[in-house]
């Protein structure tokens, strides 16, 4: 029998290791999986390297894992938000590595691991900052750069649905990064708003195959970020 | 010297976009451009973030934050929109399917050099989607403010910051003209109303031509 659901998020995450590369997922405040994120501050792993389109916002989730030093290095295309100052403290403070991507080429080095894909041309940056010591190469008069997979130990994403083999369904915008770093990771632990049983979800809308999918945490009830930056913001101004 | 307002710009650059278009745009001032198109044309709104089919900002009470733009703001889906992974997203726009994309800019140049993701100093640097859509776009236009806040002219001759791209900018809407890079000059295309030739000359850091 395939059953993938922990019956607790800290036993999800019980063997994420200091040094580990982790994917997480969400673009903005959509998708992202801020109670598994917070179950791995509870768990104590440090060092830790981070790949997500942002760099946190606010002090939940990624932002709250970064003000407890626990990231040595970061991977992103946008370190800015709203309520970003977090990040902007330890960059400053040089307490943090950056590794800039533009967001298709993040997106694409995700999927390429995989899809078991180790490099790949793209024009993309191209006569930029951001080819400073890639490998370049000519196709049809175009210069392209080489950009290379980005495997992970480990990938916390956030579905809508979730079937206990961990086929797995998005909700609306909050399914961006989620599909290809479930692809990508050696080990994907999901948090799903609804578990459901085998041939519940419609097999013509499942977005993720459960091949790619390890561990499942019921979550029914997930904080909203907005909900918490709106309390930060009342916090300051009184 | 005045010109026209945000909202005047953000609906000047959407007059300019055919219907049946598939369109992007990016962080800023070109996300308002969704809530100003011609209602007489069918254009199709891309959102980086894995949407086709981006409609307007909702009410305040109908937000849902699990529907987002580009810029991290609730928007909504028209009918027969669509949802994919950014991998999808990102495959429009690099594949080159993107018909128009709209971007914000620190500073373009007549040669259609743009700079929108390093200010070069402290802050850290911020790319986002903006180097692919550069490179991918069929099309790239830019709204953007003439002048920094200091008064510095941002459409110039050479960059100062570090490039996004080169030689990819057709058009920018500002809120003193409409002007496309031609190589050595910027070619005037409409004067916002108000604004005579030898002040926007003189608010431009490169040649300005009205022929």
């Amino acid at each position: 029998m395939i059953d993938k659901r922990c019956a607790t998020i800290a036993q999800a995450l019980h063997d994420v290791h200091d040094g580990a590369t982790i994917l997480i997922s969400g673009f903005g405040e959509a998708g992202n999986p801020t109670e598994l994120i917070h179950a791995l501050i509870e768990q104590g792993a440090r060092d830790l390297t981070v790949v997500n389109n942002n760099a946190g916002n606010g002090e939940i989730g990624l932002a709250l894992l970064l003000k407890q030093r626990r990231v040595r290095k970061i991977v992103c295309s946008f370190p800015r938000g709203s309520h970003g100052h977090v990040f902007d403290e330890l960059y400053h403070a040089r307490q943090i590595e950056l590794e800039l991507v533009p967001q298709g080429t993040l997106a694409e080095r995700i999927r390429a691991a995989g899809a078991g894909i180790p490099a790949f041309y793209t024009a993309t940056g191209a006569g930029t900052e951001i080819a400073n010591g890639k490998e370049t190469r000519t196709f049809g008069g175009r210069e392209y750069l080489m950009e290379t997979a980005i495997h992970a130990d480990f990938a916390l994403i956030k579905a809508e649905r979730a079937d206990r083999w961990g086929n797995l369904v998005y909700n609306k915008a909050a399914r961006n990064f989620a599909p290809v770093m479930a692809m990508a990771a050696a080990t994907t632990i999901v948090q799903a708003r609804h578990v459901v049983e085998p041939g519940e979800l419609d097999p013509e809308a499942i977005v993720t195959p459960s091949i790619f999918v390890d561990r499942i945490v019921h979550v029914p009830d997930p904080v909203r970020e907005s909900d918490h930056l709106a309390a930060l913001d009342k916090e300051r101004a009184s | 010297m005045k010109g026209w307002t945000r909202d005047e710009i953000a609906a000047r650059a959407a007059l300019d976009i055919p219907d049946g278009a598939y369109v992007n745009l990016g962080i800023g001032q070109p996300e308002r451009v969704a809530d100003l198109m011609p209602p007489d044309r069918e254009i199709m709104l891309h959102s980086e973030n894995g949407i086709l089919g981006m409609g307007k900002a909702p009410a305040f009470e109908d937000r849902d934050m699990e529907l987002i733009n580009a810029g991290k703001k609730p928007v909504t889906l028209v009918p027969g929109g669509a949802f994919f992974h950014h991998a999808d997203s990102f495959a429009m726009i690099r594949g080159r399917h993107i018909d128009v994309c709209i971007l914000g800019a620190f500073e373009v140049t007549c040669a259609g050099d743009i700079a929108n993701w390093s200010s070069g100093g402290n802050a850290p640097p911020a790319v986002g989607g903006a180097m692919d859509l550069v490179a991918g776009a069929r099309e790239v236009r830019v709204i953007m403010s003439h002048r920094t806040a200091q008064g510095r002219p941002k459409l110039i001759e050479q960059l100062t910051l570090p490039a996004t791209g080169r030689a990819v900018v057709k058009r920018v809407y500002t809120e003193l003209a409409v002007m496309d890079p031609a190589g050595d000059y910027f070619k005037l295309v409409e004067l916002a109303p108000g604004i005579h030739l030898d002040a926007l000359e003189q608010a431009t850091g490169a040649p300005v031509s009205a022929g």
